[in-house]
């Protein structure tokens, strides 16, 4: 399979310059749970930290909004959202692809809200965004959906 | 409202000798902007950073609930109770001056590709009837019209032999974005050999019940009987498609006119396959 994600087991070094906070309020549907979005963006306002919060990042992407450009090129970002393999792929759809190493997505499907909140004002980092494929995995991966 | 509209970007902040914005107005602040369809950028400092872009409107709002727009006009707050209230007010005032986008117009269903798993098979290309999909100029698919996304319908993504196509406010995984496990990849061929044991595709078997119900009508010319037809075809659809919504179903155009709605998806499919 090529779903692999980045090593979640040991956080990166802190870096000197904290990561950015996004926060996706998953306006337009019900998938997110409503007690994880409020309680993740009131951790979030407590804290008094900068953070961007966005009303859907489904739309900016179909919008190709520029903001994406400015959250995907300037370093490490931590995002609450949704699952790290559509988040990697919207923000790819929007022509501004994140860093494989440079993003961490926190889950509000199906993470708590402390769980993310936590990781959100922690000073760790752990970029979880799925692996690109690369040629060795994707022949291998071939090679398994052949052999089925 | 097209997808490239100017969009308001509220940006939060506290100015300098002004009481900070307590948590509580922080919160229904940014909640009230966020549930209109504001974007918002929170800044605890008296001179916050403002993106620049041609495609985003700042409206500045100030810790005291007072309010500017970026060229330093400012917006009457008198009578709004609520740092929210008075937030909202200037995001919409900000908004109506400057023509930007009235949030919230469209509700942002469409398919999203991941191409670590997709290899550029163009069944979806094929299979849309809705000309979502397109090809880049190196003949990559593309999701290009999301706005003709049907909402709520996943169809495509039921197509994809990979699993490489998402909806992310889809229920569940794969489809909403969730890893793809071998069961799901098993499954999604089966869907694949399913539809084909019912008929080749399922362009080829709502072709053939036209061709059988234009066979009849010839014979009979009537109308009901035309209606009922297709109402069968399509409900033939819905049992392949089981997710498919009833108002996507019933809003498809006649067998005949995806017939060719078909031809013309696979053609284009073909040609850039063919790097025509």
């Amino acid at each position: 399979m090529n779903s692999a994600s980045a090593d979640m087991s040991t956080p990166s070094p802190v870096s000197p310059v904290a990561p950015r906070l996004l926060y996706c309020h998953c306006r337009y549907a019900q998938v997110v749970p409503g007690a994880v979005k409020n309680e993740v963006l009131r951790r979030l306002c407590d804290s008094k930290v900068p953070f961007e919060a966005v009303p859907d990042l489904c739309e900016l992407s179909a919008r190709k909004d520029p903001a994406l450009e400015t959250l995907a090129a300037g370093g490490r970002i931590k995002i609450a959202a949704c699952y790290p393999r559509a988040v990697k792929w919207l923000f790819a759809a929007a022509g501004h692809p994140l860093e494989v190493e440079q993003a961490e997505v926190l889950n509000m499907r199906t993470q708590r809200a402390d769980e993310i909140a936590d990781a959100l004002l922690a000073a760790g980092f752990r970029p979880n965004l799925p692996l690109d494929r690369t040629p060795a995995s994707a022949s291998a991966s071939d090679s398994a959906g052949s052999a089925a | 409202m097209a997808l490239t509209d100017s969009q308001v970007c509220v940006y939060l902040h506290e100015d300098d000798g002004q009481a900070p914005i307590s948590a509580t107005d922080r919160f229904q602040t940014i909640s009230a902007l966020l549930e209109k369809g504001y974007r918002v950028s929170f800044q605890p400092s008296a001179h916050p950073a403002i993106r620049k872009n041609d495609r985003e409107v700042p409206a500045i709002v100030s810790g005291s609930g007072s309010m500017t727009s970026v060229d330093g006009t400012l917006v009457p707050t008198t009578g709004t109770p609520t740092m929210a209230q008075a937030a909202l007010e200037a995001a919409e005032s900000v908004r109506e001056r400057s023509g930007a986008a009235k949030p919230g117009s469209w509700l942002p269903w469409f398919p999203v590709i991941d191409y670590d798993r997709c290899t550029n098979c163009m069944q979806c290309l094929s299979f849309c009837l809705f000309g979502v999909y397109g090809v880049d100029d190196r003949g990559k698919i593309q999701a290009q019209h999301q706005d003709n996304c049907k909402t709520h319908c996943p169809a495509c993504s039921r197509v994809c032999p990979e699993a490489a196509i998402m909806f992310p406010k889809y229920k569940a995984g794969p489809i909403n974005g969730d890893q793809v496990s071998d069961a799901d990849l098993q499954r999604e061929k089966m869907k694949i050999d399913i539809s084909a044991l019912l008929g080749g595709d399922v362009y080829a078997l709502l072709r053939d019940r036209s061709e059988r119900a234009r066979s009849r009508f010839g014979k009979e010319r009537d109308a009901d009987k035309a209606l009922v037809e297709r109402q069968k075809c399509l409900t033939k659809l819905g049992e392949i498609m089981a997710d498919v919504p009833a108002e996507v179903l019933s809003s498809l155009p006649s067998p005949e006119q995806i017939a060719k709605r078909a031809e013309e998806a696979k053609a284009r499919a073909q040609k850039a396959l063919s790097g025509a």
